[in-house]
């Protein structure tokens, strides 16, 4: 099969087994890749027609999922164009995601030497992770946030 | 605007009903899967609605209030039987120059890029075709009359998973270009879930479940919980299928699907559309569901004990 270029920057899959709805399938590649700094503001969504041919799947499934981005404001549709990003969920920039993406690998290989396995590490990390997010809830709460999430 | 609207549609041979009291929409713009077992009506009401089977009872329009079998139905829709059916001992271009004929609207040189961009020689005997090469010659022909409502009898049955693949690929692209309705039967329960929008089920010549896809699939889900106390429990919810072993029970229940509560003790699933289908296919042990959730509910509630 040929692979000809597309002039999206992404290219999307699917994943039978994964229960999720396809359309929020779709959804969530586009959110994903605008987090990761994949896709930009201006970037071109692929075209509903070569998703339909690429993944043999309802045209109207894929109209959905390019109207929920749009509901979302993170794409607008131009007529007789394509589907366009129009937004970024991007917080930090592509290098500053590297560097972040290389610290933590630096953590892992210690938490690896200190002897824990995959479960492990990610029994610790959300436990920390929830800690974290969990004090800084209670922080946000005293200062008038409305959160009551750390105070019980 | 509906493709399809059918009231108390059936059809009766001799002493049986093939198909009786359907009454049916299928919406414009979506890929409608018709599935159900062997002798579920399937083809027959796909024959009435393309107007080569009369009707016994009931009235069938199409294309928005069309007569079937008028001028305009028989120009906006094309038919494919089961079996892909071409002329085997004919060529390929053959093919298209016979239909083109027959047609009073063909598109032959859409036809014929779409063949040179499927790699199927013009040359060649249908009949020499592989399988899936012979279907695609039949949904080419189909496409090429520019129909509005594309109707397609057991299309994957024959053809191995590559060919069900790229002949679906073929009706979702007619689809996004030119906004080509499709009904759509198959047994192929795991490939319609990604193409279909639509479903209706058959059953023993009786509509079982019709309606959008994403809709049906909010509407349900499955509860797994003890076994004790089921019955009531069933009756109360209206199962649509009710699946019990010694200590623990799954409900196939419709009552607005997985963002309702969750009584103690019962977990919650989602359903998937295969799973759907079979339970209102073979509803074990929930009595045989009608097509409607208040229907069914009537039943169990005024059942004297």
């Amino acid at each position: 099969m040929t692979i000809d270029k597309q002039n999206s920057p992404i290219e999307f899959r699917l994943d039978p087994s994964s229960g999720v709805p396809t359309y929020l399938q779709l959804v969530q590649q586009v959110e994903h890749a605008l987090r990761l700094g994949y896709l930009q503001p201006g970037d071109q969504l692929p075209k509903v027609r070569d998703v339909v041919a690429a993944l043999t799947i309802n045209p109207n499934t894929v109209l959905k999922a390019y109207k929920e981005l749009e509901t979302k404001g993170l794409a607008a549709g131009r007529p007789g164009q394509g589907t366009f990003v129009q937004a970024t969920l991007s917080q930090v920039t592509l290098p500053e995601l590297s560097g972040l993406r290389r610290s933590m690998l630096g953590w892992l290989s210690s938490a690896e030497e200190a002897g824990l396995d995959e479960d492990g590490i990610v029994a610790l990390f959300t436990s920390v992770m929830r800690e974290f997010f969990k004090s800084r809830g209670a922080a946000a709460g005293q200062s008038g946030d409305g959160e009551t999430e750390g105070v019980a | 605007m509906n493709v399809i609207e059918t009231a108390g549609l059936g059809k009766c041979y001799g002493k049986s009903w093939a198909l009786r009291d359907c009454t049916l929409t299928v919406p414009e713009g979506s890929l409608a899967a018709l599935v159900g077992p062997n002798g579920a009506g399937k083809s027959t009401l796909m024959n009435m609605a393309v107007g080569l089977t009369l009707p016994t009872a009931g009235t069938a329009t199409v294309l928005g209030g069309q007569v079937i079998r008028s001028p305009a139905a028989l120009n906006d829709i094309a038919f494919m039987a089961q079996d892909a059916p071409v002329y085997k001992s004919l060529s390929v271009a053959d093919m298209l120059h016979l239909t083109r004929n027959l047609n009073r609207r063909f598109d032959a040189d859409t036809a014929r890029a779409r063949l040179a961009d499927l790699g199927i020689p013009l040359k060649k005997k249908t009949g020499k075709l592989s399988g899936g090469q012979q279907a695609q010659v039949a949904l080419t022909v189909a496409l090429a009359r520019r129909p509005r409502l594309l109707i397609l009898d057991e299309p994957l049955s024959a053809l191995d998973p590559l060919a069900r693949q790229d002949f679906l690929a073929t009706v979702m692209t007619a689809m996004a270009d030119d906004g080509v309705s499709v009904l759509l039967s198959s047994h192929a329960l795991a490939e319609l879930e990604r193409v279909a929008d639509y479903l209706v089920v058959l059953g023993g010549g009786e509509l079982r479940l019709a309606g959008a896809v994403d809709d049906l699939l909010a509407e349900h889900r499955v509860l797994t919980g003890p076994a004790a106390g089921t019955d009531q429990f069933a009756a109360q919810l209206s199962a649509v299928q009710v699946k019990r072993a010694g200590a623990q029970a799954h409900l196939l229940v419709r009552d607005g699907g997985p963002g309702r509560t969750v009584p103690p003790g019962w977990e919650s699933h989602p359903v998937g559309l295969e799973e759907l289908v079979l339970a209102y296919l073979r509803p074990a042990g929930g009595g045989t569901p009608s097509a409607t959730a208040a229907g069914s509910r009537t039943e169990l509630t005024e059942v004297p004990r």
